[in-house]
């Protein structure tokens, strides 16, 4: 045993037990936000069972398996409900039975004993609602402007068609609401962000005035013509709706143009779930939230994190790289620059929350004023960058990641050899002119490193970004067809704050709970992807920088 | 700038007094650099000791010495490369064609334009081999792209390179073998056309026949320029060089012509040098 223990062996187990405990960690968080996440879109089978509480009605239930979880007795007699007394440990399964306008709760916790078997009926259908979540329901019968028109076999496949039909309408109806009405709101504020611009220059001439009105009069015409094709597509869509019967019997009538999509889990095959899961993905990843981000996609997120991590990435390159130029090549070396060196690397020591802090006192409240007041006063008091937004985010997230940069870089810098810097002064080339042509060239692929390190960071940054321009929903794309394409001052969503909205401020714990693992992993493979796209250029440059025997 | 005239008669004619006990003098049209009195210290520490020389233009001048002899540091003294020593401090003067090239106000750049350099590694730029040969001239502000191709092929061709790597001009320099590479860089260096080539070890690096390439290129060189070359190999000292300056502890020791430098040295220390005495 002493032996052993002089051998060394124990640190060995040491070192080993810490990487092991260490991978595990980490294989075992993406091996939950990978099965739960890409668990959330399969179409689970609807099953109807009657639950009998001893000493209470019995009630029947339709619903789909959320999870089941093993308690002890004693545990659930506490909490009065009255479990036989033989029993130590009791399954207790969590139920989501949707249909949350009707019954008012859309989430039970259901115990086992007290079930009947489950049965899986084939014409149990599930409705996505764009309002009160799913809805769970046998279908009865098909009504136009409540007239019935279908029923029993001839209900399903009439039923898709009709539903497909007010979902075009709808689409239309979305995209006259976002495109064309959104470009005359945008013509209107124009007109009066011109006029007041004007008018502060003095410069409201009856000229201009009246070409201000003409514009105007356009806009506003053109916005009728938009609303009386809306109304129209409004009242077509509303014609037909559907009849279901609900768990306790009572029959319900849901609008077409409420219903995102339907489909019959008990009664599809392997196959058809498949395509299913792949269209629900692919409509998680590029469809707009709804009912407080808790229903829907989150494409405005995915766009808004990497619009900003781009952004970030514009502005942190030449900086960091400038600054690191400065600090390796041409500060006189000292205890001053030793100083700057120390403060520059704990800058990345510093908790983030402090940056936002930062970034909202002065970026936003400071310069962001300064430039309200010099370049848009004819929209104040409104502020226009005077605000939290997308660019004071990336602002923020740039200082954040500054030091990455930096330190990469000049890592870089300082591992070119002498011999390639001396072959180029040996030919007459100035400093400046060694540095630009050799030098920086062939720091290039740390530059990438200190830039990867940086996206990952500021990808995954959550906190400072709530102070500086992240909001819980953004009602327009930081990027879109409206001059300058892109808006700067807008604020936008972001995937990490995505994830604490709909998991801790929704009103709907339950529901929410699976998209928070959805988002985690888009969050995830959206780094990756971004890493991955920054690792093929760094080593493209690698390659192309290639030093013998590198 | 008062170029010198070309040196007549054949290759082995001795341009110094062979009567002379050790020869630092030439006559004034041989001269391409001249040293006097100079002295350089790294921080306090004293690397050359007042030395006196004149280099004979156009012809190949071997510094040899043990390591640590301040032959390199000397050799760096004839493009100012020292300057990029903080510590570097130097007295004396370094006259090129008359000229002092530590004088206020000489530009660096365009000295070393005048005298190329060429490295104990070889050292090419990560670029293509064409943009390596086209460096000099670009950075002169070069751009019309008949003259540099010319310039490319000459250059190339000067060095015997071409054969080689006439199809991949455009191939990364980095491809190029250790040889390739150094004939690469010495033909960077005369596409700028310098008028003195300082050779740093240039084949401690390379293969013996690699090394026997260069030492042809040198040959061939010393038509258009004039060579500095230090090396610790003693026979390639003697096979290519005109002249043989021997070093020690920062010292000249002894300058003579090459052929009477190792068949008769008049110092001792240099004798016991080159017969492996020393030490």
């Amino acid at each position: 045993m002493k032996d052993w223990w002089k051998s060394g062996a124990p640190w060995i187990w040491l070192n080993g037990g810490a990487v092991t405990l260490s991978m595990i960690m980490v294989f075992g968080l993406l091996l939950l936000i990978l099965v739960r996440g890409f668990g959330t879109f399969w179409p689970h089978g609807v099953f109807t069972t009657t639950y009998s509480l001893p000493g209470a009605e019995p009630v029947s239930v339709v619903g789909q398996l959320r999870r089941s979880e093993t308690l002890t007795a004693a545990a659930l007699r506490d909490a009065r409900v009255p479990i036989p007394e033989d029993r130590l440990l009791v399954t207790r399964h969590l139920v989501k039975m949707g249909n949350r306008d009707v019954t008012g709760k859309d989430f039970g916790y259901f115990i086992d004993d007290f079930m009947s078997p489950w049965e899986y009926p084939q014409q149990v259908t599930v409705l996505e609602r764009r309002e009160w979540g799913d809805f769970f329901g046998m279908p009865l019968q098909l009504l136009e402007v409540g007239n019935p028109v279908a029923s029993g076999d001839a209900l399903w496949p009439e039923f898709q068609q009709r539903l497909r039909r007010s979902n075009e309408l709808f689409d239309e109806i979305r995209s006259i609401e976002r495109g064309a009405i959104g470009r005359v709101n945008f013509g209107i504020e124009r007109v009066r962000l011109d006029r007041r611009r004007a008018e502060l220059r003095n410069s409201l001439t009856a000229d201009l005035e009246a070409e201000l009105a003409r514009r105007l009069e356009t806009l506003q015409a053109d916005y009728k013509v938009l609303e009386t094709r809306l109304n129209a597509l409004y009242q077509d869509a509303a014609r037909d709706s559907i009849v279901l019967r609900v768990a306790d019997g009572r029959e319900v009538t849901v609008r077409l143009a409420d219903i995102v999509k339907s489909w019959q889990p008990n009664n599809m095959s392997v196959a058809a779930k498949i395509a299913f899961y792949v269209k629900d993905f692919f409509d998680f990843i590029f469809g707009y939230p709804r009912e407080a981000n808790t229903e829907g996609g989150i494409f405005p997120a995915i766009f808004g994190t990497v619009t900003m991590v781009l952004v970030m990435s514009v502005i942190v390159t030449p900086f960091g790289v400038l600054a690191a130029i400065y600090l390796r090549e041409y500060a006189k070396q000292g205890a001053l620059l030793k100083t700057i060196r120390i403060s520059v690397y704990n800058l990345a020591g510093v908790p983030s929350i402090v940056f936002g802090v930062f970034g909202l006192g002065f970026f936003v409240y400071i310069v962001g004023s300064s430039i309200d007041g010099a370049f848009f006063p004819e929209a104040l008091p409104a502020p226009t960058f005077g605000t939290p937004g997308l660019f004071w985010a990336s602002l923020t997230l740039a200082l954040l990641t500054l030091p990455v940069v930096i330190v990469s870089t000049e890592e870089g810098l300082a591992r070119i050899p002498s011999t390639i810097r001396e072959g180029s002064l040996a030919l007459g080339a100035t400093k400046s002119e060694t540095l630009w042509r050799v030098v920086v060239p062939l720091a290039t692929p740390a530059m990438m490193t200190g830039l990867i390190l940086a996206i990952a960071r500021a990808a995954g940054e959550v906190a400072p970004l709530m102070l500086v321009g992240v909001v819980k929903l953004a009602p327009t794309l930081p990027i879109d067809g409206n001059f300058p394409f892109v808006h700067l001052e807008r604020k936008i969503m972001h995937l990490g704050f995505h994830i604490y909205d709909v998991g801790f401020q929704s009103p709907h714990a339950e529901a929410a709970e699976q998209l928070v693992y959805a988002t985690a992993l888009i969050l995830v493979l959206l780094i990756v992807v971004l890493n991955l796209s920054a690792i093929t250029i760094r080593n493209h440059l690698r390659e192309k920088y290639r030093a013998e025997g590198d | 700038m008062s170029q010198t005239e070309p040196v007549a008669g054949s290759m082995t004619s001795s341009l110094f007094d062979a009567s002379s006990r050790t020869v630092r003098l030439l006559a004034d049209e041989h001269i391409a650099l001249a040293v006097e009195n100079l002295d350089l210290y790294y921080g306090s520490a004293q690397a050359l000791k007042s030395i006196n020389m004149q280099i004979a233009a156009k012809r190949v001048t071997a510094f040899i010495g043990p390591s640590g002899c301040g032959k390199s540091t000397l050799l760096r003294c004839f493009n100012r490369m020292n300057d990029l020593v903080d510590i570097c401090r130097i007295t004396g003067q370094i006259r090129l064609h008359g000229d002092d090239i530590y004088a206020k106000g000489v530009d660096t750049a365009e000295l070393r334009r005048r005298i190329g350099m060429v490295f104990q590694k070889p050292n090419p730029f990560p670029k293509s081999i064409y943009e390596n040969v086209a460096y000099g001239l670009r950075l002169q502000g070069v751009k019309d792209r008949r003259v540099l191709d010319e310039a490319v092929e000459r250059s190339i061709k000067a060095v015997g390179l071409w054969n080689e790597v006439k199809d991949r001009l455009q191939s990364n320099a980095f491809g190029l073998s250790g040889g390739q590479q150094q004939r690469l860089v010495i033909a960077r260096a005369i596409a700028i056309e310098p008028e003195v080539i300082l050779l740093d070890e240039p084949s401690s690096a390379l293969d013996p026949i690699s090394t026997a390439k260069i030492e042809e290129l040198i040959d061939e060189l010393k038509a258009k320029y004039t060579i500095i070359i230090v090396t610790h190999n003693m026979q390639q000292a003697a096979r290519v060089s005109d002249y043989t300056a021997y070093m020690y502890l920062g010292e000249l020791i002894e300058y003579q012509d090459t052929m009477r430098l190792f068949t008769a040295p008049s110092e001792k220390a240099t004798e016991d040098y080159i017969t492996g005495r020393y030490g």
